[in-house]
C-alpha cells in the first residue's frame, strides 16, 4: 500500500442516509476472484439510466477525476463485502466522510487506503455546503479544508493512522506477533 | 473479588493474545474461521503472493453457498451456474482449499450448506469461541454464546495467515426481551422488533447480548434467527448466554466434545453467562407481548410493522424514497398488497423448524397462481431431515419449488432473482433496494407469514391459516 498523507479531491455530496453495500456494489457483481475492475459497477443501479448511460442526476457522474464522497449517515451498512471499498477506490473515490459509518465497511475501507472519516454534524454541514469544491484531507493533522480554510476535524485510531501514513498493511504487523500467538496456543492447550 | 463481567467480556478476555495499547489494537485469537467462495479468493491470493502458509487449516471450515445454483445438474450433466464467473469462483475455492489443506464441504458433501446453517448443526460452533467469516451474518453463531462477527477479505487473509485479528474492544448493548410470544409470532418477528427498537445504526460499535425470558424460552434455531439479524441493527455481533437449551442442542453433534471432555466443556460453557452486577454500556428492553406477526414496509430492515398496522407517513427523505421504491402508500394497510414471489430460505430462516412452519401453512393448500414460491433448505442436512419427514412433498404438492441448499434469493447472486418491480415476501434478512434483483421489492417476514402470503397471493396475517384456538 502506498503511504497516504494527504488526499486532494473534489467533494461530491451523496446525502442519502443508510447507503448500504448492495447499493455501493450489487451482489451480482461479486462473482469475481480479483479486486480490480469493480469501479465501473460502483453504485451500478443508481448511477446508470435504463439505457445503460450514466444518469446525470447521480452526483458522482458529475465529477471528473478523484472524489471525496460526503455521505449521509450510516454509510456502508449491510454486508461485509470488501468489494464495496474496492469498487469505490476503483471509481476514483478516495475518501468517504459522514456523521456515521457502518463498522465493517469502515474497517474494510481503511485497510485499503480508502479514508472513511467520521465528523460531527456541524462539520458535515459545512462539507455539504462545499459540494463541488476541492477538499484537502490531511491525515496526520486530522483536518479537512477547502481553499486553506478548515472545514472539519476527524480522529483516526492511532494505529490505523500510523499504517496509512507509513503505507504499511496490518498483516506484516500481525506476522511479527507470531511468538505471542504460539505462546497463547500452547498455554491454552495446557489449560484445557 | 473479581469484577463482574459480561458474557462478551469473558469470551473477549479469553482470546486476547496481546492487549490493546494506545498505539495498537488488541491481537485477538480466532477459534473458528468460516470460509466461502465469495470473500476468500483475494485473501488466498495474498498468501500466495507472500509465500505464506495457512497457520491453522484445522480451525477452518469452508463450504460453497453464495454463487452456487440451487437447481440440479442439467441434462448435459453440468451445474446451471448463472455465469462463468460464478463457476470460476467456486472452482477457485476448490483449488485454494486443496492447495492450503482445508477440508472443503463442497459439491457432493453431506456437510455442504449455507455456512451459518451448516457449521452450527455439525457442532463446530461452540460456546465461548471466537468465530469469524467474510460474511456479516456471522453474528448468527452468537446464539451459542460465541463471539462471532463478519470481517472483510483483508481480514480473512489475516486469519488465514495468523489465526488472529487486530481488534479494538467494542461496547456492549443488552437487549432484554421478556414475556410470552403471542399466537403466530415467530423468532423472525422478534428479530425484526429488536432491529426496529435498536435502530439500523443503533448497534454500531457494539456487541448485543440478547437476554430475558423470551430468549431463554427460544430453541437454538430461534436464537440463531435472532442473533443473525444483530448486524441489521449495526451490531457486528449478537450473543445469547449458553444454558441447558444450548447444551441439549450440541450434545452428540459430530464436532461436539464427547465423554469427559463434554462434561468439562459444559461446566466451562455454563460459566460464560454474564455475572450478577456486570454492566453493559447501554440497555434496551422489549416487551414480547407487544410483538405481532410483522412485515417490513421500507428498504431497510428497521421498518417492520405489525401485519395489521398501517404503512406509516414518511418522516424524512429516506422514508419518502423508500415508500416510492416500494410503491406503497402511507396510511394504508400492507395486508392485501399483491405478492409475486415468496422466498423461504437464507441463514436467517432455512433451518428445519422454519421449513416446518412454512409447511404447516401450505399443507392441504395451494400457492396462489400469481405467486412463484422457492423453498431453499439451509443445508444438505436440513434438506435430508426435511425430506425424511415429507416436507418437500408438502411444498411440491402446494406448487412451490423445492431447491438445493444455498443462499439463493437472499443475496440473489446465483441467478435466483426477482424481476424488476416484483414484490417478494422473503424470510431473509435484508430488504435493501435491488437486493433480490434490480428493481425488485422485498418484504421481510417469518416463514409462516411468507407461506401464508404465498397461499393468499397477497400480504396476509399468518394467523388466518393457523389453528385459531389461541388467537385472541
Amino acid at each position: 500500500m502506498n503511504p497516504i498523507r494527504e488526499v486532494v479531491a473534489t467533494a461530491v455530496v451523496l446525502p442519502d442516509a443508510n447507503v448500504d453495500t448492495d447499493r455501493i456494489i450489487p451482489a451480482r457483481f461479486l462473482t469475481t476472484t480479483v479486486r480490480e475492475g469493480l469501479g465501473r459497477n460502483a453504485f451500478h443501479d443508481w448511477r446508470y439510466a435504463q439505457d445503460g448511460k450514466p444518469d446525470p442526476k447521480f452526483p458522482l457522474n458529475r465529477v471528473v477525476g478523484e472524489s471525496v464522497l460526503v455521505a449521509g449517515s450510516n454509510f456502508g451498512c449491510g454486508s461485509s463485502r470488501e468489494h464495496a471499498p474496492w469498487a469505490l477506490l476503483d471509481a476514483g473515490v478516495r475518501a468517504v466522510v459522514s456523521t456515521a459509518i457502518a463498522d465493517i465497511f469502515r474497517n474494510n475501507a481503511l485497510k485499503n487506503g480508502l479514508l472513511a472519516l467520521v465528523v460531527d454534524e456541524a462539520a458535515h454541514h459545512r462539507l455539504v455546503e462545499a459540494d463541488g469544491a476541492v477538499l484537502c484531507i490531511d491525515v496526520a493533522q486530522g483536518t479537512i479544508s477547502a481553499g486553506g480554510m478548515e472545514l472539519a476535524r476527524f480522529t483516526l485510531d492511532p494505529f490505523v493512522r500510523a499504517c496509512l501514513l507509513a503505507g504499511v498493511d496490518e498483516l506484516g504487523y500481525l506476522m511479527q506477533r507470531e511468538p505471542g500467538i504460539a505462546a497463547y496456543e500452547e498455554a491454552r492447550a495446557c489449560a484445557v | 473479588m473479581h469484577t463482574p463481567r459480561t458474557l462478551f467480556e469473558k469470551v473477549w478476555d479469553a482470546h486476547v493474545v496481546e492487549h490493546a495499547g494506545a498505539d495498537a489494537p488488541a491481537v485477538l485469537y480466532v477459534d473458528l474461521h468460516l470460509v466461502h467462495e465469495v470473500t476468500s479468493p483475494q485473501a488466498f491470493d495474498v498468501l500466495r503472493a507472500r509465500g505464506l502458509r495457512m497457520r491453522r487449516p484445522e480451525r477452518t471450515f469452508a463450504t460453497l453457498d453464495h454463487s452456487t445454483p440451487t437447481l440440479p445438474r442439467g441434462a448435459d450433466g453440468e451445474r446451471p451456474y448463472t455465469n462463468a464467473a460464478a463457476k470460476a469462483q467456486v472452482e477457485a475455492l476448490e483449488r485454494n482449499c486443496s492447495e492450503f489443506g482445508v477440508d472443503l464441504r463442497g459439491w457432493g458433501s453431506a456437510e455442504r450448506g449455507v455456512v451459518h446453517v451448516t457449521a452450527p448443526e455439525l457442532g463446530y460452533t461452540q460456546p465461548g469461541m471466537t468465530v469469524v467469516c467474510g460474511d456479516s451474518h456471522t453474528s448468527t453463531h452468537g446464539a451459542f454464546g460465541a463471539l462471532a462477527f463478519g470481517i472483510g477479505t483483508t481480514e480473512v487473509g489475516h486469519v488465514l495467515a495468523t489465526q488472529c485479528l487486530l481488534q479494538r474492544k467494542p461496547k456492549t448493548l443488552a437487549v432484554t426481551i421478556d414475556g410470552p410470544l403471542g399466537h403466530g409470532v415467530a423468532a423472525k418477528d422478534v428479530a425484526l422488533a429488536a432491529v426496529a427498537a435498536v435502530g439500523i445504526a443503533g448497534g454500531t460499535g457494539h456487541v448485543i447480548e440478547f437476554r430475558g425470558s423470551t430468549v431463554r424460552a427460544m430453541d437454538m434455531d430461534a436464537r440463531m434467527t435472532l442473533c443473525n439479524m444483530a448486524i441489521e441493527a449495526g451490531a457486528r455481533a449478537g450473543m445469547v448466554a449458553p444454558d441447558a437449551t444450548t447444551l441439549a442442542y450440541l450434545k452428540g453433534r459430530p464436532a461436539a466434545p464427547r465423554g469427559e471432555a463434554w462434561d468439562a466443556a459444559c461446566r466451562r460453557w455454563l460459566a460464560l453467562a454474564s455475572d450478577e452486577g456486570a454492566r453493559h454500556d447501554r440497555e434496551i428492553a422489549i416487551d414480547a407481548r407487544t410483538i405481532r406477526p410483522s412485515v417490513t414496509w421500507g428498504t431497510d430492515p428497521g421498518t417492520a410493522i405489525a401485519i395489521d398496522a398501517l404503512v406509516p407517513a414518511p418522516h424524512d427523505v429516506a422514508s419518502r424514497k423508500a415508500l416510492a421504491y416500494m410503491k406503497l402508500e402511507p396510511g394504508r394497510a400492507l395486508a392485501g398488497t399483491p405478492v409475486d414471489v415468496v422466498f423461504v430460505g437464507s441463514c436467517t430462516n432455512a433451518r428445519l423448524p422454519d421449513l416446518r412452519a412454512a409447511a404447516e401453512i401450505l399443507a392441504g393448500r395451494r400457492v396462489h397462481p400469481r405467486v412463484r414460491m422457492l423453498v431453499v433448505p439451509g443445508s444438505e442436512e436440513v434438506r435430508r431431515l426435511a425430506e425424511a419427514e415429507g416436507l418437500d412433498r408438502t411444498f411440491l404438492a402446494a406448487g412451490a419449488e423445492w431447491r438445493e441448499p444455498g443462499c439463493s434469493m437472499c443475496i440473489a447472486m446465483n441467478g435466483d432473482v426477482a424481476a424488476p418491480g416484483e414484490l417478494v415476501v422473503s424470510t431473509s434478512n435484508r430488504n435493501f433496494e435491488g437486493r433480490q434483483g434490480p428493481g425488485a421489492r422485498t418484504v421481510l417476514a417469518s416463514p409462516a407469514t411468507a407461506a401464508a402470503c404465498a397461499v393468499a397471493g397477497a400480504i396476509v396475517d399468518p394467523r388466518t391459516y393457523l389453528d385459531t384456538e389461541a388467537a385472541a
